[in-house]
């Protein structure tokens, strides 16, 4: 069976890839996802915030020790070498690249135009086969247009697009009215292809001390179905490869997300939940339904169920949405 | 030859670049001003640079200076090149083993960065007093007047130590010279490998204590041979300043610079001539050659080999036309007929006169003065005024310039108009800035952009005040064309450039005092360039006025915001100094001071070098010049430095201080022993916070954990019957007090002193009560402090008014309780936030009408006990912490001392009483004499019974009624506290500590436990937890902390406690009380969070909190008493660690920088760490639970309670 792919112009035995996740982190766990069968592998997230308050923090407390009593200017050694977070990243990127056979993608997550030029050319100069541009951005602020939150996305992408030459993708947010348009802004400023969609990690409240807290879940499989429907709708019509994230759990659901049109297939929470085991699973699934439904490859299979393919087009639109609502029962005891 | 490299460094600096590249061994102590040598060698060393041989010498921190010194002498009998850094009090320390390494022949140096000693006060800055003490010891005593010097000679030390075997000090001036930075050849390696002999280096091994060639050294000698003993090294003595001349000779010829033992500058006939060493010598030059240029026949001679004394070498430089000659010593030996160097120079010139062939015509007349003790400011106006006394018809011996003596008369007059011709062509600058605002930083930055991208030479000192929050800092820079040798402050009417970094001086100096004719004023102010006139106080409108001064200002706070820099504003004040001063190209300025953020920050700063680059770029556009009306218009005037009606004292004698004229006090008014009145922090009013508390009345439970936490005793509160709030000013808040514990019709208050308060929030940040419907608003907000400064400066002067709650009432075993309690520490200069405030105002509360404090010098003795003020107060009946501080290292030994004195004037008074008994009555003696002051009613019973007992005594005239009224005190309880750090208490005063304890003796020992030297700025203690980066543990303290009270323990008579007031407030109390309680030494180990632990403080509770949850910090109190009453004296008031050690050390810089640093390291200690806090809380745990004859509470029970 011919489980290759392509995405973002890289050639890959098959479409499962591991996304962003602190899998990543140890190259003992990185080398048991390429032998679980990993096609490639994205670093995990090079967070601006990080890497900002790692400088404030340094500034602060090392270099602005200060307090203007004669016994005392600093408190702490300031060292001479050390390693900031982003060496520690290129280092980590390097020793995956040395330590795999698959491509690595690096991943950068942040929301500001600051830096990210920098960065991104030092990931390349790295090793990095492709960079996966994450911008976690709540629009916050309600006298921004989402014409101006677009922008800033745009932006963003061609200054990294000016400075490095390994392609790009952006991991998207499903919060946008028109994701469409979007990705084909994002197509014209340089992207390689798109991620649909990343996943805010919510804050929450702590109803005991009443502190708002961050909070991470872990995806689900009901989750796939809003990745399936864009990935259908975008399938060959932006001109940019397509990665679905989140809440790929089962060899049906990347099943389906190809079906829909999905170069690739990312799995984080699966992961993290059974261990690395989990990707030959999903794949031996998928093998197995192809030839069960006697598939070639999956290339042949990929987008045959996309908007431009499916028989009732409409479906994958709001007309969808009224099926979902009407398919809905109250469970039996609920007065309704 | 090219022009030699330069750089621009501080004295420590240069002496430690050399100690560094010739030793194999430092073993060292911190100290003031003497702790940045040992630091930089440590950090060598860190970093892997090798010394002169090729390998990284070993830096050893030992426990106090005399166990450095001891180290020191181990290392030479075992024959490494040993050295180390010390000052004051440290090298007393030292003096005992300096007699064995000298009488040994050990060749060694210390560098010394010499510092007044603790007498009536301890001083941190610079004389002589320190090095004289040495004199006796056998040491060669060697004199740098300059940072140059400092380099120089401290290589000529070396050298001429390994080739002559006398020890030396090598030392410069503290402060003046250790911490001035200036322009500098340095010595290159080659020039060290040719001056340090290996021939010499392998001889001194030879001569090491070896098992291969055994000897025996350090015998003990008899009456028959100790004597000629002691003689035979005469011969060494003899030899060795001609070989330190010699060593001086061969340094020359290297590198050009030339030094003699005794420099002579002036005159070839000069009539007059002053001797002196150190950087005081330096301002003589300077003063000399003006003088001569304008006429006169004057002279200096540099005193550099001050031991071994050469008679020879000193006449010979003197020129022989001398007629008077004027020694000056940076020393004083009180009772002496002069002090040592006159005595020296004078035997010299009488041994010469009474020689036959005399050098001199006519023996020319000698006296001696002393000078700038503490670094007291001696200036050419001064050498002056010396060199006028001289010409006088009768000059003066014994007397001191720079101070108005009016008790002995000993001070000469001088000119302060008087300048030099050294200040044409040189600039010279003055910025005023607030300790944390990066002044001081920003300015040594433009010393070095100057130095280095110019010919020019560059100066920069630093003068600093007394506190650590709000500390204001006055740079004074001067660059220019000739070498600088003013070793003195910029003057007033010499600055070409003044600024003022916050409008908050604006009231309190008069900064344009320093401004010459014609000179710039930058001012950074929020306001805008058209109002900003208006802001100023009158007299510094005249001032401009009158100067002609260019006036212009920035809003440097808004210009950082606007580019992502925070409040950091020293880049853009730099940057407008450039922009003003011209005294390099613009282009070329902003290119250079771009450069050295890049420097600093590097690759890995990225975004704060973009973010620095956007600032300096916004600079100019928000730079104006402001245009100057004709005439003054401001109707504001200076502030007083205390209020009219303050106390007599304050006015004449704190005030001055406060306002910065301490220089001219007389004599007569300081204390002749030392002693000054209490409660003077509370007039300096210092409106450091930008925001302070607000009490919301409504919302609030009254718990009291706002007033427990607070660092600088800043919001109280105050219970009183409500009928006295009727004149209240309309807006203070006053509501119904609530519960059971407080009679009907009382009200409760909740104030905060508003210009007194430091805007740290953690009162705030502690609150626990939020607003249902709006959960950021608390009980207590912070809100800006100036729209409220008046209202609530009305609100706290009649909260002050209320009478204080009855002591006797109040529930002090409550938090609400026991904040009811005065405070008496109010308004410390500690850090914003400290985490060691907080546990002595508690103890103030609690037991300060009857307290005497033992503390050991450190933080707590500096904002304790630094002048002006103390926060050390007294209540309405005049009773209060009596306070003292006599070192560092005896601190347990001095409050024991104060201990046994009590003790046995009670017991006397006793005697005398019962003796008395039928005199003054049986019922009142016996009412003394058997009362109970368990608690303090029992307490205000007695003072009252002993003033009953007074008014007796003060009717009956006999000799034992008058010993008994001067006694009676005694009669009524005091509580003995010693007080300090983990330096003291785990190190340097350990000894004394652990005889103290275990002497069984009724003293309260509070240590506050930072977990690093903090004082003297972040040095590794044995109290320093494993992992954690500090000063001599770049890498990571590599062995686990001490634990005291464990130690403390095995005495089993010691009641013993950890405390972490942030993670549980109501047991730290009720340690204090059970404390002070126990009739037997008490140990209070208290957790205190440190700017030194890098993080901001304002989160210092939730640290508390992750250091008792991990296990950090487990808490618990170890009672005698209870195993007296067949109970495990033991109990734990935290439970087992339920949080990871990593979430504990993750949020301060001084653990996880060592992720950056050192990673496996970092992650070996924190597995370490982890392992550690888990078995030691089991180990407490098994001791908790052991079983005990009438517990019941123990075996089997739950290992900790949560009350």
């Amino acid at each position: 069976m011919d489980l290759g792919t392509e995405y973002l112009g890289l050639k890959l035995a098959n479409p499962l890839v591991p996304s962003a996740s602190p899998l990543s982190r140890d190259l003992d766990s990185a080398r048991r996802l390429e032998d679980a069968g990993a096609s490639a592998l994205v670093m995990y997230s090079l967070f601006e915030e990080e890497l900002l308050q790692e400088q404030h923090q340094i500034e602060r407390f090392l270099h602005h020790q200060d307090i203007g009593h004669a016994e005392a200017d600093s408190f702490l050694p300031l060292p001479d070498r050390y390693q900031s977070g982003l060496d520690a990243y290129l280092g980590q990127l390097t020793a995956l690249k040395n330590a795999l056979d698959i491509p690595v993608i690096a991943s950068l997550n942040g929301v500001s135009t600051d830096g990210w030029v920098e960065q991104g050319r030092e990931l390349a100069g790295a090793g990095a086969d492709a960079l996966e541009l994450n911008v976690y951005y709540v629009a916050a602020d309600p006298d921004e247009t989402g014409a101006a939150v677009e922008d800033r996305y745009v932006d963003l992408l061609r200054q990294l697009r000016s400075a490095v030459d390994i392609p790009i993708t952006v991991k998207l947010s499903s919060q946008f009215s028109a994701v469409g348009h979007l990705v084909k802004r994002l197509h014209g400023a340089g992207a390689n292809g798109v991620a649909l969609f990343n996943r805010f990690y919510q804050p929450d409240i702590d109803l005991e001390t009443l502190q708002v807290v961050p909070r991470l879940q872990l995806s689900n499989s009901h989750e796939v179905l809003l990745r399936m429907r864009w990935i259908a709708i975008l399938h060959g019509r932006v001109g940019v490869s397509l990665a679905a994230t989140g809440g790929v759990h089962t060899d049906e659901d990347a099943i389906k997300l190809l079906l829909a049109g999905a170069d690739v297939v990312h799995l984080c929470s699966a992961l993290l939940t059974h261990g690395a085991a989990r990707l030959t699973t999903i794949l031996d699934g998928i093998t197995q339904w192809l030839e069960l439904h006697e598939y070639d490859s999956v290339r042949q299979m990929k987008g045959s169920i996309s908007h431009r393919h499916a028989p009732d087009p409409a479906a994958f639109e709001r007309a969808n949405y009224l099926q979902v609502l009407d398919s809905y029962a109250a469970p039996g005891g609920v007065r309704r | 030859m090219g022009k030699p490299a330069t750089v621009t460094i501080d004295g420590n600096e240069a002496a430690a670049r050399i100690a560094h590249r010739v030793s194999e061994v430092c073993a060292i102590y911190p100290i003031t001003p003497a702790s940045p040598m040992g630091e930089w060698a440590d950090a060598w060393s860190a970093a892997g640079q090798a010394n002169l041989w090729g390998t990284v010498p070993h830096i050893v921190e030992m426990q106090s200076e005399g166990g450095a010194a001891g180290a020191i002498h181990g290392a030479l009998q075992a024959g490494a090149l040993t050295t180390t850094f010390t000052a004051s009090q440290g090298l007393l320390l030292m003096i005992p083993n300096m007699y064995k390494i000298a009488g040994e022949l050990n060749p060694c140096v210390f560098h010394v960065a010499a510092r007044s000693l603790a007498v009536q006060a301890l001083s941190i800055f610079g004389d002589h007093s320190d090095v004289m003490a040495t004199r006796g010891t056998g040491f060669a005593l060697l004199a740098s007047g300059s940072v140059q010097e400092a380099t120089d000679l401290a290589l000529i030390a070396h050298a001429a130590t390994l080739e002559g075997r006398i020890p030396v000090v090598h030392f410069f001036d503290g402060f003046r010279t250790s911490h001035e930075v200036a322009k500098i050849v340095p010595v290159d390696d080659d020039t060290v490998r040719a001056l340090v002999d290996d021939q010499r280096v392998h001889e001194y091994r030879a001569r090491a204590l070896s098992p291969e060639h055994p000897q025996l050294r350090g015998s003990s000698q008899n009456p028959d041979v100790y004597f000629q003993g002691r003689e035979r090294v005469n011969p060494y003595y003899t030899a060795f300043p001609a070989l330190v001349q010699a060593t001086m000779d061969r340094f020359a010829a290297l590198t050009g610079r030339a030094y003699r033992l005794f420099d002579y500058v002036g005159a070839e006939d000069a009539d007059r001539v002053v001797v002196l060493m150190g950087s005081g010598a330096e301002a003589a030059h300077e003063t000399v050659e003006h003088l001569n240029a304008h006429g006169e026949r004057v002279g200096v001679l540099k005193v550099r080999l001050y031991r071994p004394f050469d008679p020879r070498a000193l006449l010979a430089a003197l020129p022989a036309t001398v007629e008077r000659i004027a020694v000056l010593d940076r020393t004083k030996e009180p009772g002496s007929d002069g002090e040592p160097l006159y005595k020296n120079v004078l035997t010299a010139v009488a041994q010469d006169a009474a020689g036959g062939e005399s050098r001199f015509p006519r023996m020319p007349r000698v006296v001696g003065g002393r000078y700038g003790l503490s670094s007291k400011e001696f200036n050419p106006a001064m050498i002056k005024g010396v060199f006028d006394m001289l010409a006088a018809d009768a000059p003066r011996n014994d007397f001191t310039v720079g101070i108005v003596d009016d008790v002995s008369h000993t001070s000469l007059d001088w000119d302060p108009a008087f300048r030099t011709d050294a200040h044409e062509g040189l600039f010279q600058a003055v910025f005023y800035g607030l300790g944390s605002d990066g002044t001081v930083s920003a300015n040594k930055n433009s010393i070095k952009i100057i130095g280095e991208g110019t010919d020019l030479h560059a100066q920069g000192y630093f003068v600093y005040d007394s506190k650590k929050s709000g500390a204001v800092t006055v740079s004074h820079l001067r660059f220019g064309p000739r070498p600088i040798r003013s070793s003195y402050l910029i003057g007033d009417g010499d600055a070409r450039f003044v600024a003022c970094h916050q409008t908050v001086f604006l009231e309190r100096y008069d900064m344009l005092d320093k401004a010459a004719p014609g000179a710039v004023f930058l001012l950074n102010s929020p306001a805008p360039p058209e109002q900003v006139w208006s802001t100023l106080p009158r007299h510094m409108q005249e001032q401009i006025l009158d100067k002609g001064i260019e006036f212009y200002t920035i809003d440097a706070y808004r210009v950082a915001q606007d580019s992502g820099m925070g409040k950091r504003i020293n880049t853009i004040m730099q940057t407008c100094f450039f922009a003003i001063s011209g005294i390099l190209p613009r282009d070329e300025a902003i290119a250079a001071i771009k450069q050295a953020v890049e420097k600093t920050y590097g690759r890995k700063g990225k975004r704060i070098v973009e973010f620095n680059f956007r600032a300096i770029d916004q600079t100019l556009a928000n730079l104006h010049r402001v245009q100057i009306p004709d005439a003054a218009t401001s109707h504001i005037e200076k502030r007083p430095p205390v209020p009219a009606d303050a106390p007599a004292f304050v006015r004449r004698f704190t005030g001055e201080l406060i306002a910065g004229r301490g220089d001219a006090i007389p004599v007569s008014l300081m204390p002749a022993d030392g002693s000054f009145p209490l409660g003077t922090a509370a007039f300096e009013k210092r409106n450091l916070a930008l925001e302070i508390p607000v009490w919301d009345e409504h919302l609030c439970t009254q718990c009291g954990k706002c007033a427990f936490v607070c660092p600088h005793g800043v919001i109280r509160s105050k219970l009183f019957p409500a009928e006295l709030a009727a004149d209240a000013p309309p807006t203070f808040k006053h509501v119904p007090a609530l519960g059971k514990d407080y009679p009907q019709g009382m009200h409760m208050s909740y104030q905060v002193a508003p210009e007194d308060c430091t805007g740290c929030s953690l009162c705030v940040d502690i609150c626990p009560i939020r607003d249902k419907s709006n959960v950021s608003h608390k009980a207590l907000n912070m809100a800006p402090q100036p729209p409220l400064r008046d209202q609530e400066r009305n609100n706290w002067a009649f909260f002050l008014g209320l009478p204080e709650y009855d002591r006797r009432q109040a529930k002090e075993t409550t938090l609400k309780g026991s904040m009811l309690l005065q405070p008496l520490f109010e308004f410390s200069g500690a850090c914003e936030g400290c985490g060691e405030t907080p546990y002595i105002k508690l103890a103030s509360q609690l037991f300060g009408d009857r307290m005497l404090v033992a503390n050991a010098t450190g933080c707590s003795s500096i904002y304790g006990g630094n002048l002006p003020t103390t926060p050390w107060t007294a209540n309405a009946e005049g009773r209060g912490p009596a306070w003292s501080n006599s070192l560092f290292e005896d601190n347990a030994e001095f409050g024991f001392g104060m201990r046994i004195a009590v003790d046995k004037q009670a017991e006397y008074a006793r005697e005398l009483l019962t003796r008395l008994r039928d005199a003054v009555g049986t019922e009142l003696a016996d009412a003394i004499l058997g009362a109970d002051e368990g608690g303090e009613a029992g307490i205000h019973e007695q003072r009252l019974r002993v003033d009953a007992l007074r008014a007796k005594l003060a009717a009956m005239d006999t000799p034992e009624a008058r010993a008994l009224t001067a006694l009676a005190e005694n009669l009524c309880r005091k509580s003995v506290w010693i007080v300090g750090g983990d330096g003291w208490a785990y190190d340097i005063g350990f000894g004394g500590l652990d005889h103290v304890l275990a002497s069984g003796r009724n003293v309260n020992v509070l240590v506050l436990d930072t977990e690093v030297y903090s004082n003297t700025g972040g040095q590794t203690s044995k109290a320093t937890p494993r992992g954690a980066v500090a000063k001599f543990s770049a890498g990571g303290k590599p062995t686990a902390k001490k634990d005291l009270a464990r130690i403390a323990m095995t005495y089993e008579n010691v009641y013993v406690a950890h405390v972490a007031y942030g993670a549980k407030d109501v047991q730290t109390l009720r340690t204090f009380l059970d404390a002070e309680s126990y009739d037997g030494p008490s140990l209070i180990i208290a957790y205190a969070p440190c700017i030194a632990h890098g993080y901001e403080l304002a989160h210092n509770h939730v640290q508390q909190q992750l250091a008792v949850q991990s296990g950090h910090w487990p808490l618990f109190r170890y009672d005698p008493r209870r195993a007296q009453q067949g109970k495990n004296p033991l109990h734990l008031d935290s439970k087992a660690p339920a949080v990871p050690y990593r979430e504990f050390i993750r949020n301060e810089t001084r653990f996880n920088m060592l992720w950056r640093s050192h990673p496996d390291a970092a992650e070996h200690f924190l597995e370490q760490s982890q392992a550690e806090v888990r078995e030691r809380f089991h180990r407490y745990e098994q001791l908790a639970q052991l079983a005990w004859e009438n517990d019941d509470n123990t075996a089997g029970a739950p290992p900790a309670s949560e009350d």
